[in-house]
């Protein structure tokens, strides 16, 4: 693999309007409800700080918060990452349904399978947290 | 009371590296014991070179397009099917030690069983994952959550700087040299022998089966890390192998252009690696430049391997050993393998990837039967695969292997081989990360080994590998594109094609580098 950077990925349509979904998904402090692996999150202004199931922190820089928009991006700023900018992005499908699309892009890019395989966890997670049975089809 | 089984298996070793298959640099004399009492495989070959998808394989005796791991990273699904839970429930106590790699390694957020395991012991939360009642797990170094690397931290913090970074600080495998060659992926470690992986899984194995009692069945995984690189053992070790006094592998051309010219003549992907334009898979180093690779850094390289392998031998020793002690030699199956193999200086390379020679295909299999089942000594030349290994445990334990594994139970000799059918084996390879990708399938029967191409990043479909291994045993000449080998190649593409095994529905998402 000679890339350097890595991007990827994941989406999941959710079967509810995307007001409801961006409630959750939208709140940088509730991060830890949805996101399997991160045990706890603190946010102060603009910085977060997330910990590991493995008692990792990882120090985060929140970019992009718009409500209108139902988008949020943040960078993490740990030293094991050179560039790093997470997207998550809620689509309205206009027949009462969601699309949250996760994005990750990073350099190292092993980090960016890393960091994006436990998002794709996380996004499936998000039905159930959401009280769904499961992804729209 | 039926037979026990030892299933041992080494993490990326060479055929050629055990004395019973020829192998002069490493003294492997209990191995060698074990195939003089049993059964000794000359064309034993995985389903695919890298681990996850391989000792996937291993457990669910399916070959990767079936069961879904198609590279590493790809983590097997946890209802995928397994030979342990067969065992466990026909009544057999069951563990791995060692080396799991069924799930990726990659994982700070310890998503996946293996990882968080250590966190709670090594009984899994729900009494059985992937039908193994007891887990203590191990790679290749002293970092990360697994049952070794806490123990080690816990008990010898000294010894944790010693073992080569497997990773660089990019996460790509580290292509830092170092011994007196500079050859990659080489360390000198000063860790204790003692203290070092391939002893410890020894060590828990030994500890398991003393909590077991004298009547139980059992089904032992063991599962040494060794000789995977790094090329680290202990210090106190080194001096077995004088690396200045190994001789170059057959299979390493010292002449620069005949070197080139070989590869030259497969696929373009080798050349682009060996010059390197164009690393295809995670596996091998990317900062690391094959074309650099010089002839002492090949004799080292082999020498510490060879180290590692006559510790993995010694500490099987001593598990038999055990296993005498406790009276149950004469009801205890053996079966001795690994997952893969390593190029370590075939063509001029090092590690593994998208290339299916014997190098990272041919691999050493021995089966001593428990003595009480009075086999035969034989070897067997007709392929087999890893695939057949868990239909082999059924038949070991007195069951019928269930319809989902694919392969049979191994042949006894050539002529049961003949008699039940074993003509072929088939070797799979699908990568693609971050827009390269390569995708061949392989099979070797009579005394072919014929790879086609699928298109991906290097090839658009055309290409393909065909080697005669009875005049041509290192593979050196490509028969692919020899119009007075067209017929037999259009034979074995024909017949990798209606043997190709079902696919799975939905493809697995990769979730790591590895």
């Amino acid at each position: 693999m000679t890339a350097t950077r890595g991007s990827v990925r994941h989406q999941v349509r959710l079967a509810l309007p995307p007001d409801e979904v961006w409630e959750l998904v939208g709140a940088p402090e509730r991060v830890h409800e949805w996101f399997s692996g991160i045990e706890s999150c603190t946010v102060d202004g603009d910085q977060r700080v997330v910990v590991t199931r493995s008692g990792l922190p990882m120090p985060e820089h929140l970019l992009t918060v718009d409500a209108t928009l139902w988008r949020l991006q943040y960078r993490i700023t740990a030293p094991m990452f050179r560039e790093h900018l997470g997207t998550i992005d809620v689509l309205d499908l206009e027949d009462g349904t969601s699309l949250v699309v996760y994005s990750t892009d990073a350099e190292p890019a092993a980090l960016a399978l890393v960091i994006g395989g436990a998002a794709r966890a996380a996004l499936a997670n998000l039905a159930t947290v959401m009280g769904l049975g499961g992804p729209a089809t | 009371m039926g037979r026990k089984i030892l299933f041992v298996t080494t993490d990326q070793q060479r055929y050629d590296t055990l004395g019973c298959n020829g192998g002069t640099l490493a003294r492997t004399p209990v191995v060698d014991g074990l195939a003089a009492q049993g059964i000794r495989f000359e064309r034993a070959h995985p389903q695919s070179v890298v681990c996850m998808p391989s000792r996937s394989t291993i457990l669910t005796g399916q070959h990767p397009t079936t069961h879904g791991v198609w590279m590493n990273g790809v983590p097997l699904p946890l209802d995928a099917p397994s030979v342990a839970d067969v065992l466990h429930e026909a009544g057999y106590r069951t563990a791995l030690v060692g080396k799991a790699h069924f799930e990726p390694f990659l994982d700070p957020f310890l998503r996946f069983p293996e990882n968080a395991l250590s966190g709670t012991g090594t009984e899994p939360p729900g009494g059985l994952h992937r039908g193994f009642e007891h887990l203590e797990l191990a790679t290749h170094g002293g970092i990360g959550p697994l049952h070794y690397a806490q123990w080690l931290a816990a008990e010898h913090p000294e010894a944790l700087g010693g073992f080569y970074p497997v990773l660089d600080g990019s996460l790509q495998v580290n292509g830092a040299g170092g011994g007196d060659t500079g050859a990659p992926q080489v360390k000198v470690n000063p860790i204790e022998r003692g203290i070092y992986h391939t002893d410890w899984v020894a060590d828990r194995t030994i500890a398991w089966l003393d909590s077991l009692g004298a009547d139980e069945d059992w089904f032992c995984w063991m599962s040494f890390p060794d000789p995977h690189h790094p090329w680290d053992p202990p210090e106190s070790e080194v001096a077995r192998v004088d690396w200045r006094e190994v001789p170059l592998p057959a299979g390493y051309p010292e002449d620069r252009s005949e070197r080139e010219t070989i590869i030259d003549g497969k696929p373009r992907h080798w050349r682009l690696w060996y010059d390197g334009t164009l690393v295809s898979n995670y596996e091998a180093p990317a900062s690391w430049v094959p074309a650099t690779l010089t002839p002492d850094q090949v004799r080292e390289v082999n020498a510490r391997n060879a180290v590692e392998c006559e510790l993995i031998d010694e500490a099987l020793g001593r598990v038999l050993g055990r296993i005498d002690e406790r009276g149950w030699s004469d009801e205890v199956d053996v079966v001795f393998t690994t997952d893969h193999g390593e190029f370590q200086g075939d063509f001029g390379l090092l590690f593994k990837g998208p290339y299916h020679v014997d190098a990272l295909m041919r691999l050493p299999l021995v089966w001593r039967p428990a003595p009480s089942a009075s086999a035969t000594p034989s070897v067997v030349t007709r392929p087999v695969g890893l695939v057949d290994l868990a239909p082999t445990f059924c038949t070991i334990a007195g069951l019928e292997p269930p319809p989902w594994m694919q392969g049979g139970s191994l042949p006894t000799d050539d002529a049961d081989a003949d008699l039940r059918g074993f003509e072929r084996v088939l070797t799979e390879w699908d990568s693609d990360i971050f827009g390269t990708s390569v995708h061949l399938r392989t099979i070797t029967r009579d005394h072919w080994v014929c790879s086609t191409y699928l298109p991906g990043t290097s090839h658009d479909g055309t290409e393909g590998e065909l080697y005669d291994l009875a005049d041509d045993p290192l593979q050196r000449h490509n028969r692919w594109d020899d119009p007075a080998h067209r017929p037999v190649r259009d034979d074995l593409v024909a017949d990798l094609w209606s043997s190709q095994p079902p696919s799975r529905l939905d493809q697995l998402v990769l979730e790591s580098p590895v």
